[in-house]
């Protein structure tokens, strides 16, 4: 009888982990299902930017408030798993503050923990005002209603769940502690939770072991839960910041990818020896001629579909977006919102099919429509607001791609300029030869 | 008037057997666009005033596909980026200067794929070189002590991370430099980046060059200063929609050393 608590715990965390890998494992599946794209150089320079910007936070400071809000809230994350790591190896062994033989470090861990556990929860509350009290725009745009909205909520009230468990859990051991309660020696320091006592002054041994067995069992089971219920949420940034700040763009903002198909082609067609009535070479006979651009998903590369769950709605990139603040379809986040729904669907699609089968659907038109994709005026904005690396500017240009070169369908004016550029070598209907005149125009 | 600039083409080098320096790439607007033909002048001017050995490729000068590549038109872009190269190649050209944050990033960033490899810069680069070298001088004049903001041209700040060339102008200008309230890496576009230039917006509530005007008009500026033909035509449109073009000039940042010097 005595190791039930262990055995369902065991059970407990066997679940939530063997859950968790099975989704990480989908994840990685639709993550691969993307076009490969060579992300294996430089890898100092991706290491330093991801200590940088990931580990260090530092794009998250150029807004000061939200970013030091931030930083309170990842440090406490971050640092009370230290914590976790006890709590789950009490639950497996049926110990009580297994680390407790450490003394004085262990009171100061303790005592650590709960100042940060009251730091993230102030900063979560102040978090929940500014999106549900004061209304900030970027989290009340067009893409924001049902479930990113929700979303965005669940991930509050949990953390608020979870640290009130934690303190209620500390605020009643330290109350047993002083009783002299049997398994209950004297361990930890409780500058935060020593002012809840009040809340349990007068309660017999008994009662207040029910509410520290039970606030100790509430939270543990509620970072299972929460575990697992990252991978349905905008909340997988917290893993997946760092590897996709690690394969983010090192070079300019302004260098936009190099198509090597189309280089081949070029390079052929300026050949003076080329013969344009030759056989294809035996190996490229029966090579399917690749697709330009993107019109799926799956046409992205794995590092844009990395991004798309990495993305955690915070809008940054939209507010900056020139398009959008003058009204315009276009939402950067939205491009990334998108390209994760329409992943997640062809996802689902492949796990009751077990391959995919056409479901008649795209990204574009059916998720992105064509004006949001003209509207981008390509000024980098949203690439460099992004505080984890995210370029939704590389999706614009890989759609607007298979517009112009799949479908022809540009906007007209558009094409007009494109026939300019290829007949007069300029943008618009002057003459190659008229390129000098101005020396002598007043 | 007769300015009596002196514009060497490549070819004309070629034929006497020389070789400049830096090579001028003026760009389709800076050819074409009445507004911006003006800026080539200013930038010439200057070169001449110093003697800069300088040339430009004239009627071989072809669009660098900047539109078309943003357009999403990659076999149009590279078609003239190779016809590009083979041209810079042939006349075995190193070092470049362009009056065009579009060009400029085009031919810095996205030419060396293609074969193409040279030293790059943004006229206010090259001219923040020059006056370091001690061979520009610089000064105030008509622009002594006037309040000026700058407009980031994205596809040189943002895009290629150059803040500092045409604020150091300015400031050697002796102006009061204001900045607004979204600049350098969170500058605002004029809204004619991406092809844009070249086609009308989507509908939504305002036009992008309008908000961008509006933010920069809140600094209360005497000037606005710009690098970029394009950025130009768009604040110039804005400022006239907002019935102040009789107040406030927009000008290149070279056309303000131009004047200031007398040129």
């Amino acid at each position: 009888m005595e190791y039930i608590p262990q055995i369902l715990f065991i059970v407990a965390l066997a679940f939530s982990v063997w859950f968790f890998a099975r989704n990480v494992g989908r994840l990685r599946r639709n993550i691969l299902l993307g076009k490969d794209v060579d992300k294996t150089d430089n890898k100092p320079a991706r290491l330093n930017k991801m200590i940088r910007v990931a580990l260090g936070q530092s794009k998250m400071v150029t807004r000061p408030i939200a970013g030091f809000l931030h930083i309170l809230i990842y440090v406490g994350f971050v640092i009370i798993n230290i914590e976790v790591l006890e709590i789950i190896l009490d639950g497996i062994f049926g110990t009580h503050r297994l680390f407790a033989f450490i003394g004085p470090v262990y009171d100061f861990l303790i005592g650590s923990f709960e100042i940060l556990a009251l730091l993230v929860l102030i900063s979560v509350i102040f978090f929940w005002t500014r999106r549900n009290i004061m209304k900030i725009k970027r989290f009340w745009s067009k893409e924001m209603k049902g479930w990113p909205k929700n979303d965005a909520n669940n991930i509050l009230y949990f953390e608020v769940i979870l640290m009130v468990l934690f303190l209620t859990m500390n605020a009643t051991d330290y109350q047993l502690q002083m009783n002299g309660a049997e398994g209950y020696a004297e361990a930890g320091a409780f500058p935060v939770s020593q002012y809840l006592l009040p809340l349990f002054d007068g309660l017999s041994n008994s009662t207040l072991i029910a509410i520290e067995r039970t606030a100790w069992w509430a939270h543990i089971l509620g970072i299972f839960f929460f575990l697992n219920y990252l991978y349905y949420s905008k909340h997988l940034h917290i893993l997946l910041a760092f590897p996709n700040v690690y394969y983010s763009k090192l070079t300019s903002n302004g260098q936009f990818a190099h198509n090597e198909t189309v280089a081949k082609e070029v390079k052929m067609m300026m050949d003076p020896d080329a013969d344009p009535y030759a056989m294809p070479e035996e190996d490229a006979s029966d090579e399917v001629p690749e697709k330009f651009g993107a019109s799926d998903a799956t046409d992205l590369n794995w590092f844009q579909l990395l991004s798309a769950y990495t993305c955690t709605e915070c809008g940054r990139c939209t507010s900056e977006c020139p398009a959008n603040q003058t009204g315009k379809k276009l939402s950067p986040r939205k491009i990334m919102m998108d390209t994760r729904d329409r992943l997640e669907e062809i996802g689902e699609n492949i796990n009751k099919n077990g391959e995919f089968k056409d479901d008649g659907k795209k990204l574009l038109d059916d998720y992105i429509t064509r004006e949001e994709l003209w509207a981008c005026t390509t000024c980098n904005a949203c690439v460099e607001a992004c505080p984890v690396g995210i370029d939704p500017l590389s999706i614009i240009m890989e759609m607007r791609q298979y517009l112009v070169m799949e479908e022809s369908a540009a906007p007209m004016e558009l094409n007009n300029a494109m026939t300019n550029i290829e007949n007069n070598a300029a943008p618009w209907p002057y003459n190659q030869q008229d390129r000098l005149n101005w020396i002598n125009e007043n | 008037m007769s300015e009596n600039l002196k514009v060497p083409t490549m070819a004309s080098m070629m034929a006497e057997d020389k070789k400049p320096e830096v090579l001028f790439w003026v760009g389709c607007a800076g050819s074409f666009d009445d507004r911006a033909k003006k800026i080539t002048k200013a930038f010439v001017k200057i070169l001449n005033n110093i003697g800069v050995d300088f040339a430009v490729l004239g009627t071989e000068e072809s669009c660098t596909g900047d539109p078309a590549k943003r357009a999403g038109n990659e076999f149009l872009f590279q078609m003239q980026a190779a016809t590009n190269i083979e041209v810079l190649n042939a006349y075995e050209i190193k070092k470049i200067v362009t009056t065009c944050p579009h060009c400029f990033n085009t031919i810095k960033n996205e030419y060396p794929a293609l074969g193409g490899n040279y030293e790059v810069m943004h006229h206010t680069q090259f001219l923040k070189k020059l006056l370091d070298e001690g061979k520009l001088k610089v000064e105030g004049g008509q622009f002594k002590g006037k309040r000026i903001t700058f407009h980031d041209p994205c596809y040189l700040g943002r895009a290629n991370g150059e803040y500092e060339a045409p604020r150091e102008l300015l400031r050697k200008l002796d102006v009061e430099l204001v900045e607004m309230k979204s600049c350098k890496s969170r500058g605002l576009c004029c809204g004619a980046g991406g092809a844009q230039m070249f086609k009308d917006a989507e509908p939504g509530n305002k036009e992008v060059n309008i908000h961008r005007t509006e933010e920069a008009l809140e600094t209360k500026p005497e000037a606005i200063a710009a690098g970029c033909p394009f950025c130009n035509t768009m604040m110039t449109d804005g400022v006239k929609n907002k019935e102040k073009q009789d107040s406030i000039k927009v000008y290149d940042v070279v056309e303000m050393i131009a004047e200031a010097g007398d040129l």
